[in-house]
């Protein structure tokens, strides 16, 4: 695991990150943070989080070429960085892994999460089985309703999930009434942050736990295509799945790093979930200063996106360093073209994406065409769709 | 010396407890905000704590973030609720104002724009409940004449409330339980315990909130703190009251309340 200079001692990156919570959490937070960084230098610790990635997670997760669909493209070519083929399927378990181990070593035995579309509580509901937690995961009403595949998955992990009825009733109202239940049972429970957001060191340590998907793909890229890509594409909601990829090629300055975002019905329509894409301003919210979706007076905007995952205002502190730097490049994919890209992807090379991911995997297909055959794209498929089936089969006119 | 400071002294001088009604602005209509506040003050309330609805009140329980819900409904923004400030002010030069909220839209307005606008208004006090003193911009508020109120809570250790101890005017805050807003839990005896710990490190008179629900936990309270703080329940006593009978329901209920702390303050000293 690679460690550099950011966050600063206060978990900022630039303008970006920090600790703004109440300050029945700042000790918590602290605690937190002091026994991950010794935690990281532990060599027993981290053989340990290895050991359960892979004979747990299954990793390493492979590198496909997608010659089908390259072709289909005519231009560059695509590979896949298989993280859908992970237990759970997504690249979710890589940081509840981490972050169990961690609530372990601290004696906590009482979990909580957050969750979007899902697989973040399934992770957790998971890791929570898997090393004899209760575990308590919060999820929006709205979610509820499209994701109920993951939810029943949940319960019989052991998992409860509460219903969140405030707001908007989807990620960011989830998340909200995560800090609740932890604000009140702090001493006993860990919470188990989804995405590379919140206060730090959240964005630090989900950012280090998922960095093993782009440190597999620095030596998985030159053994199945003889070289690093010319470019990587991930999606961004939080941006767990992206930081994990784009962090261990920051320093390989060739490679260009594209995130991807929500564009739900276009951002020019205001009904999105791209705040880097849209020039959203700075603003705080659940812990930490990034660019967040809000109106003229702070209040903080309801987002769209097809994709529950992706449906949140906010993004990673990192990621709005990454964009005020320029190392990363952001852009949003609307509904119908993520869809798209689903489909095609089911088609042409027999993988149903998650969602989330399929924006990611439509930027690569806007890409590609107008690229060399010889330019290589590396996507994050961050997640598999078996969970989405409903909501793209209602979207087809559909009744399963 | 400002609003603040004075009313404690004066408090003191008086042997009386501060008592601290909370409100959010803007419920459970705009129009209705400074009359309340008014009705507050007759009451008996000696600083006003004053909301600022925000669409994310992650430290709230249901009750705020109910209150926070219909004021955002009914359009009401940062810039109103220092407009309901300003109009409070015609009528009243003597009782503090503490905003209270949240941090976002304080950055959206810009800092130096906020600190500028709240003194012009005639604010006293900020409480941002996710603004540290680690982030805060503490020197551009206090330029302005608005004392920092900051949290304290049962997880701050003897460390941090040093720090905090610095940074802080006015009053401090102590958070008396673990949990949001409009909990049930609070155990009175551990609170003077850690009050007594606070006492030992900082000067500033010390208020206790969340979880402060009747008369009787406000008078248990009253005995080691030097002011009480009751939203949640006078929130739910207004959103329980039909439209026109608001103000007659809370100024009731807070007048109750501080019959309740005076009377408590002649017992102690008759004994004594």
């Amino acid at each position: 695991m690679q460690t550099t200079e950011l966050p600063d001692a206060g978990g900022h990156f630039g303008q970006h990150g920090g600790v703004f919570v109440a300050e029945t959490l700042v000790s918590a937070l602290q605690t937190l943070r002091d026994e991950y960084l010794r935690a990281r230098s532990d060599a027993t610790f981290m053989a340990e989080f290895r050991h359960e990635l892979k004979h747990f997670v299954g990793r390493p997760s492979p590198i496909f070429h997608a010659k089908r669909w390259s072709e289909h493209l005519g231009g560059a070519q695509i590979y896949l960085k298989r993280e859908d083929l992970n237990h759970t399927g997504a690249h979710k378990i890589n940081n509840t892994v981490g972050q169990a181990l961690l609530a372990r070593r601290m004696g906590k035995r009482r979990v909580i999460a957050e969750t979007g579309a899902g697989q973040h509580g399934v992770a957790s509901a998971t890791v929570a089985a898997r090393f004899g937690m209760e575990c308590v995961v919060y999820m929006g009403a709205e979610d509820i309703a499209r994701q109920s595949p993951n939810v029943y998955r949940m319960k019989l992990l052991g998992a409860t999930v509460k219903a969140v009825h405030s707001g908007s009733k989807t990620l960011k109202d989830a998340l909200n009434e995560a800090m609740r239940d932890w604000v009140t049972n702090v001493e006993s429970t860990f919470y188990i942050l989804g995405t590379a957001a919140g206060p730090h060191p959240y964005p630090m340590l989900v950012r280090d736990f998922q960095a093993i998907i782009g440190e597999e793909c620095l030596w998985q890229m030159p053994e199945l295509a003889g070289r690093q890509p010319d470019v990587v594409v991930a999606c961004v909601g939080g941006g767990s799945n992206a930081i994990g990829i784009f962090y261990p090629y920051l320093q390989h300055e060739s490679v260009r790093l594209i995130g991807v975002e929500a564009g739900g019905e276009g951002v020019l329509s205001g009904r999105h979930a791209a705040p880097l894409t849209a020039n959203a301003p700075t603003g705080i919210l659940h812990g930490f200063r990034s660019y967040l979706m809000q109106d003229a007076d702070g209040q903080v905007l309801a987002t769209h996106s097809v994709s529950a995952g992706l449906d949140y205002p906010g993004v990673g502190p990192e990621h709005a360093w990454l964009k005020d730097t320029g190392r990363a490049e952001y852009v949003a994919i609307d509904d119908d073209e993520a869809l798209r890209a689903f489909h095609d992807l089911c088609r042409y090379e027999g993988i149903i994406p998650a969602l989330e991911s399929s924006h990611a995997l439509a930027q690569a297909a806007k890409m590609a065409p107008g690229m060399d055959r010889d330019v290589i794209l590396l996507v994050n498929l961050s997640g598999r769709g078996d969970k989405d089936i409903n909501t793209v089969a209602a979207i087809s006119g559909i009744t399963l | 010396m400002g609003r603040i400071e004075q009313t404690f002294r004066q408090l003191r001088a008086q042997g009386k407890k501060a008592l601290i009604p909370y409100v959010t602005a803007g419920d459970p209509a705009p129009q209705l905000t400074v009359d309340i506040l008014h009705a507050l003050v007759e009451a008996g309330a000696n600083l006003l704590e004053l909301g600022v609805p925000f669409s994310d009140p992650m430290a709230d329980g249901a009750a705020i973030q109910r209150a926070s819900e219909r004021a955002l409904a009914a359009g009401v923004t940062l810039r109103q609720v220092l407009h309901m400030v300003t109009e409070f002010r015609t009528k009243d030069k003597v009782t503090p104002v503490i905003l209270m909220g949240y941090l976002n839209p304080v950055e959206r307005m810009g800092y130096a724009a906020f600190a500028r606008s709240a003194q012009q208004a005639g604010v006293d006090g900020v409480l941002l409940v996710d603004y540290p003193p680690e982030e805060h911009h503490r020197h551009l508020f206090a330029d302005h004449g608005l004392d920092n109120i900051f949290l304290l809570s049962p997880t701050t250790t003897a460390e941090r409330m040093r720090l905090i101890a610095k940074q802080a005017s006015g009053f401090v805050y102590y958070v008396s339980l673990k949990g949001v807003t409009g909990s049930h839990t609070l155990n009175p005896a551990e609170v003077a315990e850690r009050i007594a710990q606070i006492r030992t490190i900082c000067d500033l008179p010390v208020g206790v909130g969340f979880g402060i629900r009747d008369a009787e936990t406000a008078v248990a309270i009253a005995r080691f703190a030097d002011a009480v703080v009751i939203g949640s329940r006078i929130v739910e006593e207004m959103e329980s009251a039909p439209r026109d009978e608001v103000l007659t329901r809370i100024r009731d209920w807070v007048r109750d309340v501080r019959h309740a702390l005076d009377q408590d303050i002649n017992l102690e000293k008759e004994q004594a």
